[in-house]
């Protein structure tokens, strides 16, 4: 029976020493365990909000990044074009400016040619004309030294002429 | 193997029993003579030797060498009528010495109790006992493990702010977050359980180091705090005080007048008030005999089968041997299995006591 019979002097201490124990390590143990526990919960949970919230601004940035890649790939690319179009057509522009250069260059040449040309003949002209005047006095004053010469010369030249 | 095992030990039980009995016999024969005392100390009785280690005691006693009793004293406090407040050392009144006309008394109504008796040996009265029992102390002691421990794990957790958990702190962490989550949380609504929480946390790791201190034989373990009812009723009374505060105007409501209960079971009989009212106090009492029993059960088959060497060592030397490896392994079994339920009754008790928090703070609509 003393098994199952409380006793006043236990319970009396057990009372005491229970509840001092309960009161100290609630005081002094439990609520600031408790406390630094939640704490340190908060602090995790803020800091994996914030880590999460970093990498969706990273993925943000990264995104703007592509973009600003892709635009200037884009850029890039347009400005090779332009470029390729700019020489393209400065080419072009040279060949065909060379060509009309040329093409006057040539024809200043034809006609500084032509020039000579004519220069030429005209003297040759003039040479010529000299030359036969030189050759048709020779050949009057051949012709006309001798009386008959004149003579037949004269009456030729009446035969010649039609009274008709 | 197992087969082989559980034969012997059905063997020894029915040994043990028929001992029991032929032992109880033999008792009652010597006591007639006159050689009692000489007898005695030969003879082993079980009971006895069981209720001597799960009882409470003036001393603390270590060991018996050499049929000397070397235990450590304990102040005695007394108030008797004749003397008033008194106090001495248990060796004092050690084997059933007297001393100052108070003695421990040997049967009776007040067996192992201090009494107070007269010159003639005549029974005077039974003094108001607040002596530092071996429970007391033990009590004392493991509250002062609990208050160093937990104040400087508590001062770890100043230091340490946003860090994680180190030494004595990680090993205690996982347990007390399982109390504050698993069991305050999961039976108290959000709004209340962390009002709760710090006691059902002392609790909690007061009945778990009772509980394994318990287990430990020797000082400053062995003495069977957790086992006591008187320990035990302190515990469930608190877990009662505190759920009969906090209970709010639903938790009254249901005992008084539950709702959904036809009116004719409350009145003009107040059957389900009457039954609720009983069920209040059955809670706390039912708390009461769950760990008590549960931890002094325990203690009694350790000692039950570490007494089946010492019965058939009563019988024969050689049987006393041959009983011992036996003994010993269902011993090391029923150790593990103690050191198990003290895990479980801790948790029982304090998740018990939570599930009544919340039933005294749940918000009825």
């Amino acid at each position: 029976m003393e098994l199952i019979k409380p006793d006043i002097g236990l319970l009396i201490w057990m009372m005491v020493s229970f509840g001092m124990v309960t009161f100290l390590l609630v005081k002094y143990a439990w609520k600031p365990i408790l406390k630094a526990l939640k704490e340190r919960e908060n602090t995790i949970e803020k800091r994996l909000l914030a880590a999460k919230k970093a990498k969706d601004e990273l993925a943000k940035i990264e995104f703007g990044n592509e973009k600003i890649t892709a635009l200037a790939k884009i850029e890039r690319e347009n400005m090779l074009k332009e470029a390729k179009e700019i020489k393209n057509s400065i080419i072009e522009e040279a060949r065909t400016e060379a060509k009309i250069e040329a093409r006057k260059i040539i024809e200043e040449a034809k006609k500084g040619v032509e020039k000579e040309k004519a220069d030429a003949i005209n003297e040759i002209k003039n040479q010529i004309s000299e030359l036969s005047i030189i050759i048709a006095q020779k050949i009057l004053k051949h012709e006309l030294e001798h009386k008959e010469n004149q003579k037949h010369l004269i009456n030729k030249l009446i035969d010649d002429i039609d009274l008709n | 193997m197992i087969k082989a095992w559980l034969k012997i030990f059905s063997v020894l039980l029915l040994l043990l029993f028929f001992s029991n009995i032929s032992l109880g016999e033999e008792k009652q024969i010597i006591a007639d003579t006159s050689e009692h005392k000489l007898e005695e100390k030969k003879k082993f009785d079980v009971g006895e030797f069981i209720f001597d280690h799960i009882l409470d005691h003036y001393g603390w006693h270590i060991i018996t060498y050499n049929h000397k009793h070397i235990s450590i004293p304990l102040p005695v406090i007394l108030y008797s009528n004749n003397q008033g407040w008194i106090s001495f050392w248990s060796s004092k009144i050690d084997h059933g010495h007297v001393y100052k006309g108070f003695k421990i008394d040997l049967e009776g109504k007040n067996k192992g109790k201090i009494i107070e008796i007269n010159q003639d040996g005549v029974f005077l009265e039974k003094p108001f006992d607040i002596s530092i029992t071996k429970n007391v102390l033990a009590i004392l002691i493991s509250s002062t493990i609990l208050l160093f421990v937990f104040v400087s794990v508590a001062k770890t957790y100043k230091q340490r702010v946003d860090m994680p958990p180190k030494g004595l702190q990680s090993f205690l962490e996982p347990v007390i977050l399982f109390v504050r989550d698993d069991i305050a949380k999961s039976s108290i609504n959000e709004k209340n359980y962390e009002k709760f929480t710090p006691f059902l946390l002392t609790i909690f790791f007061f009945i778990l180091l009772n509980n394994l201190m318990g287990l430990v034989p020797f000082f400053p373990g062995g003495a069977n705090v957790t086992g006591n009812i008187t320990v035990t009723l302190v515990l469930a009374l608190f877990t009662f005080v505190i759920t009969t505060i906090n209970g709010n105007k639903g938790y009254w409501k249901h005992i008084f007048n539950a709702p959904g209960v036809p009116w004719w079971l409350k009145v003009p009989l107040p059957l389900i008030p009457f039954i609720e009212l009983a069920g209040l106090l059955t809670k706390p009492f039912v708390l009461m005999i769950r760990l008590f029993a549960n931890i002094s059960a325990g203690h009694i088959i350790v000692l039950g089968f570490f007494s089946l060497i010492f019965i058939f060592g009563n019988i024969n030397a050689y049987a006393g041997f041959g009983a011992s490896p036996v003994s010993i392994l269902f011993t090391i079994f029923m150790s593990i299995l103690e050191l198990l339920v003290s895990f479980i009754q801790a948790y029982v008790f304090t998740f018990l006591s939570a599930l009544y928090f919340g039933m005294a703070v749940e918000e009825h609509h």
